[in-house]
């Protein structure tokens, strides 16, 4: 299985005048095509800054990152906007809907900046939105959805450029046990049609249904083991 | 992301916001309209001053009495005094003297009242020579001029106006009819075709011309001064040579120096553009105002871009996370903040135009719309857009995603 993502001695500081925190003291992971794996780590541990610069919205401070064969760490930030849009999902806990635009449209909106023709875009944006169950409910806007719904529709947004990486953020902190349930159950399927899913959260149950578990504790890999899961998954 | 989408984008967010687009958008509004409208106003004003200085005749130079210096050596003020003679039109009437003068049409006026049965008029007598009416190019709708052996006698004949005819007669044609004069009872010979100019009550339409000794007898009056000569240059290549020749002549005649001259001349030229000074100076103050409120109206749109930028922190964070680029941001705020100038500008030209339309009913004052006026104010409402756009869709393309996405 050939490698997704590698990070070799990862470090992220942050300056604020004279002071200086580092979030990251050295991360090294390595992740195969395919795998399921969730990051757990107390709040301050350094996931939210491990997501980011996952999801190339941020970049090292030192160390190397590279994603898809594609080296990121010095590329500037137009550059880094265009591998997000093709080689990037994002999932986010507040689902970052844009509240104006029906479903299809808000799904379609990274195949916009890809540059894609406007049928093919709706085609594709369509396919997604059935994929993730609501084919019924392309026409309409995140108001008229409930959590669950608005979420998978972010999900599709996700799906849409067919991405080598899905990067969810806490994707069910804002979501009733059912829809819970409902969002974690697409991830399960969408691992065993093959997608590389990376999972930021801190709840022990949801990062229990990964293939693997990376522990995050003061900036660096506490832990790193596969899951009672993992063997069902693969 | 092509033009196209981006202004499809900007358009969806421009009407998401109705009340504060259309809000945005009435500042510039008013803007491009008042400008449109001082700008038309100021050329409405100077085109009609043109047109009746036009209507004076081609070619001419009009020689008015200038400032005097009496014995005692006070100078008096422009046409304070009556320094031109009738001998005077007579010397530059000489062919040898004045080679590049086609004709010469002296002239007195003064104000009578012209009686017809019960109808009583007053108007202002002209008193000059047969050549009047080629000097000041006018036409005869009805009758004809007088001719030089009644100039020669003073015959008690006129030619009026055609509004001094319309006053007297009314619809009934003047020629062969008598008007009485101070007593004096004058045969209407002729009337003349309107001048042409465009504002209404021009005194060019309403005049009884009668020959100059006439004029004299109906008055009461002894000199022999008159008010303005006319002359006709030969043509308008020779205009300046006969301008010459003419000064030289009167200096000459005055015995003054042309630097202290005790008459001056006027072309049209000089004329149309000393109106027109007056003129540009209106519309130059006027034009600022409307230019300032452009000016407030365009930060009216900084202001409103920038709000917008505030308010869509997470819109934006969320666009770059999904792979738009820094300059894509940019674009789509300018896109914006221009469709929100331009869309002003579109209203304020098209209300700028009914302004037009409307506004001589109101003031009668003409009001001229130059489509130069009408390009110009949309391409400042664009440039407007664009250039108070600039710092706000900086500022968006600057945020960076995680900070803008995780803003609340």
């Amino acid at each position: 299985m050939s490698v997704i993502i590698e990070l070799e001695g990862v470090r992220k500081t942050y300056r604020s005048g004279s002071l200086a925190f580092e979030a990251l003291r050295g991360i090294d992971i390595r992740i195969d095509e395919g795998e399921y794996v969730a990051v757990i780590g107390p709040s301050g541990s350094g996931k939210s800054t491990l997501m980011n610069l996952l999801g190339c919205l941020d970049l090292p401070t030192e160390g190397r990152y590279v994603l898809a064969d594609e080296d990121t760490s010095s590329l500037d930030e137009a550059a880094l906007a265009a591998i997000r849009n093709r080689r990037i999902g994002f999932v986010f806990q507040q689902f970052h809907l844009l509240p104006s635009m029906t479903a299809w449209r808000n799904v379609e909106l990274p195949l916009v900046y890809a540059g894609l023709p406007r049928h093919e875009r709706r085609d594709r944006a369509i396919a997604a939105l059935e994929r993730v169950g609501l084919g019924d409910r392309v026409d309409h806007r995140p108001g008229e959805l409930s959590g669950g719904q608005q979420q998978r529709v972010a999900v599709a947004r996700a799906l849409v450029t067919e991405p080598a990486l899905l990067l969810a953020d806490e994707p069910t902190g804002n979501l009733d046990s059912r829809s819970t349930s409902d969002v974690l159950g697409l991830f399960d399927e969408l691992h065993a049609s093959g997608r590389t899913i990376v999972l930021i959260t801190h709840e022990p149950d949801v990062a229990a249904r990964a293939g693997r578990n990376l522990v995050i504790d003061d900036g660096l890999i506490a832990v790193d083991r596969p899951t009672a899961a993992a063997g069902v998954a693969q | 992301m092509s033009w196209w989408e981006t202004v499809r984008s900007g358009l969806a967010a421009i009407r998401s916001h109705r009340l504060r687009s259309s809000l945005t958008v009435l500042g510039i509004v008013i803007g491009i309209s008042s400008v449109i409208l001082t700008v038309g106003l100021g050329q409405g004003a100077q085109k009609e001053v043109k047109d009746q200085i036009d209507a004076l005749g081609s070619n001419l130079l009009i020689v008015s009495p200038g400032s005097s210096t009496d014995g005692s050596g006070v100078r008096g003020g422009f046409g304070s005094a009556s320094t031109l003679t009738y001998a005077d039109a007579s010397a530059i009437a000489d062919r040898d003297v004045v080679p590049d003068a086609a004709g010469v049409a002296p002239a007195t006026t003064s104000s009578v009242s012209l009686v017809n049965g019960d109808t009583n008029w007053t108007t202002s007598l002209v008193g000059t020579t047969t050549d009047w009416l080629a000097v000041r190019s006018r036409g005869l709708s009805a009758g004809r001029f007088f001719t030089a052996e009644e100039a020669a006698q003073g015959a008690a004949v006129a030619v009026i106006g055609p509004d001094t005819a319309s006053e007297l007669f009314g619809r009934q044609s003047p020629v062969g009819q008598q008007v009485t004069v101070n007593g004096t009872r004058v045969t209407v010979v002729g009337v003349l075709t309107s001048s042409g100019a465009s504002s209404s009550g021009s005194s060019e339409d309403d005049q009884a011309v009668v020959p100059v000794g006439t004029a004299s007898r109906l008055t009461g009056s002894t000199s022999d001064t008159v008010s303005t000569i006319y002359v006709e240059a030969a043509s308008e290549d020779r205009l300046s040579a006969a301008y010459q020749e003419v000064r030289a002549l009167l200096a000459n005649r005055h015995g003054v120096t042309t630097a202290d001259a005790d008459f001056s001349i006027s072309t049209q030229d000089s004329l149309v553009e000393t109106a027109n000074e007056t003129n540009r100076t209106f519309t130059v103050l006027l034009g600022g105002v409307a230019a300032i409120s452009l000016l407030v109206g365009g930060i009216g749109v900084m202001n409103i871009m920038l709000v917008s930028v505030t308010e869509r922190v997470r819109e934006i964070g969320l666009r770059k996370a999904l792979g738009a680029a820094p300059n894509v941001i940019r674009r789509q705020f300018l896109v914006e903040a221009s469709l929100l100038g331009l869309t002003g500008g579109l209203i304020g030209v098209l209300l700028g135009i009914v302004g037009a339309q409307v506004l001589p009913q109101l003031i009668d004052q003409a009001v001229a719309v130059s489509g130069l006026a009408t390009v110009a104010a949309l391409a400042t409402s664009l440039a407007l857009g664009v250039g108070f756009g600039v710092y706000p869709a900086g500022r968006a393309a600057r945020l960076t995603p995680i900070d803008a996405l995780r803003s609340e």
